[in-house]
């Protein structure tokens, strides 16, 4: 039987987010996150690691990523650049 | 969608360098080649750890040993990020380990030669990481993403193992008489081969037209053997040490180093099998695979029991609770 496969993140230093790495297979999470030290942080990459066995990602389907991301596509009104302001306005 | 329409996406994401990722879409071919390519790699940095293991317990130096110990270290790191980025193309590791124990995939054949004395140890870091390291900056825009990403992370780790092995070698070539011999010596093993890992001529290599379409590579084997032979015969003259070719001088026209006929007949022939210590890599890893199997068993009963245990906690709670 294989071990089970987890995706690894890291947290490079504190105050920023932990960022997906790889994965690695590992029997339980304690000896995935050990590995994932010895694997992805031996020159110092991380201050913290997080890992989760991969058959608990769930993730959006590519060949529909046009239509599922389509909303988001025409609404440049969210954007600060859509507005003109007067010259008046220096700063804003 | 149909498989036409998918195709031309494919080509359109290849033409504009936009990344493959493992749940798009991609020809089957494609798929194939990966598999092959990345599985070759990865095994050939799990092996390539047995040559360099071998002078671990016999570096001359502690300082020495630790800076060996953290090169062997790295590679196994380098095989497993490798392994995970093939098993995102929907092979298992258990597939691809029985591949390489079978004989089945291919690895590098330079880890198929001895490694004789400990200027080999200099030997092998200046020149097959070397190569390594020129093979594989180009990959690191390779076309699919899991392995440009895994070959970002080695190159940055990769530059270390050349510098410690160009290390060895100066300390030896400015020591005694007989320490430069011994460079000399392993420089002369190593050379040829080492020329040898960049594959067969371009016009030999079956897979590289359709592996530079599909921009997995970008460079033909002959583009980069020449630029490693630009770089060492530069780095050589430091060393003060002769590349064994005659044939290698200064082409003034070509603007590159013109350097003799690789023996192709010795290529082949390791590729084969039949290199100085083929039989005797794969013994050491089948052994290692099969004494590690009770270790990978306990692991896994250990986790089975602890996860039913808490199953067990909750339900008891659950109980006491009612």
């Amino acid at each position: 039987m294989e071990q089970p496969l987890w995706e690894v993140f890291i947290r490079s230093r504190q105050g920023l987010d932990h960022k997906h790495v790889g994965s690695l297979h590992a029997a339980d999470a304690k000896m995935a996150i050990e590995s994932a030290r010895d694997v992805y942080t031996r020159r110092m990459e991380g201050v913290s690691i997080w890992v989760v066995e991969s058959k608990h990602i769930h993730a959006s389907n590519p060949e529909e990523a046009g239509s599922f991301f389509d909303p988001a596509e025409d609404k440049i009104y969210r954007h600060p650049t859509f507005y003109k302001l007067p010259d008046e306005v220096e700063y804003m | 969608m149909d498989t036409e329409a998918l195709q031309q996406s494919f080509n359109e994401k290849i033409d504009k360098d936009i990344r493959i990722e493992p749940k798009d879409w991609m020809p089957a071919d494609y798929r194939k080649t990966l598999i092959r390519q990345i599985g070759q790699h990865a095994h050939s940095e799990i092996v390539g750890m047995l040559p360099e293991a071998n002078w671990i317990t016999r570096a001359p130096t502690l300082r020495r040993k630790c800076i060996l110990i953290a090169k062997v270290q790295d590679e196994a790191g380098h095989g497993l990020y490798l392994y995970c980025a093939a098993e995102t193309l929907n092979i298992t590791r258990e597939e691809m380990t029985e591949q390489l124990l079978t004989g089945k995939a291919k690895y590098s054949s330079i880890f198929n030669y001895p490694t004789l004395s400990w200027a080999d140890m200099g030997a092998i870091g200046w020149l097959v990481d070397g190569a390594a390291i020129i093979n594989q900056i180009p990959l690191c825009r390779t076309s699919y993403g899991p392995y440009a990403r895994g070959m970002v992370r080695i190159c940055k780790e990769e530059s270390f193992h050349q510098r410690q092995g160009f290390d060895i070698l100066l300390s030896l070539c400015r020591g005694s008489e007989a320490q430069k011999a011994m460079a000399q010596d392993a420089l002369n093993r190593w050379w040829w081969p080492s020329l040898m890992m960049f594959g067969p001529r371009d016009a030999d290599s079956p897979h590289t037209i359709q592996s530079m379409k599909w921009k997995i590579k970008r460079f033909t084997n002959d583009e980069l053997r020449q630029k490693f032979v630009d770089m060492c015969a530069q780095q050589v003259e430091v060393l003060g040490l002769q590349i064994p070719d005659p044939e290698l001088k200064w082409n003034e026209a070509r603007g590159h180093y013109d350097f003799g006929e690789i023996h192709w007949d010795e290529f082949w022939n390791v590729v084969k099998g039949n290199g100085p210590c083929n039989k005797e890599r794969i013994a050491a890893r089948t052994r290692a695979h099969e004494e590690g199997e009770w270790v990978r068993r306990a692991a896994l009963a250990y986790a089975q029991k602890q996860k039913s245990g808490i199953s067990e906690s909750q339900t008891a709670k659950a109980t006491i609770k009612e």
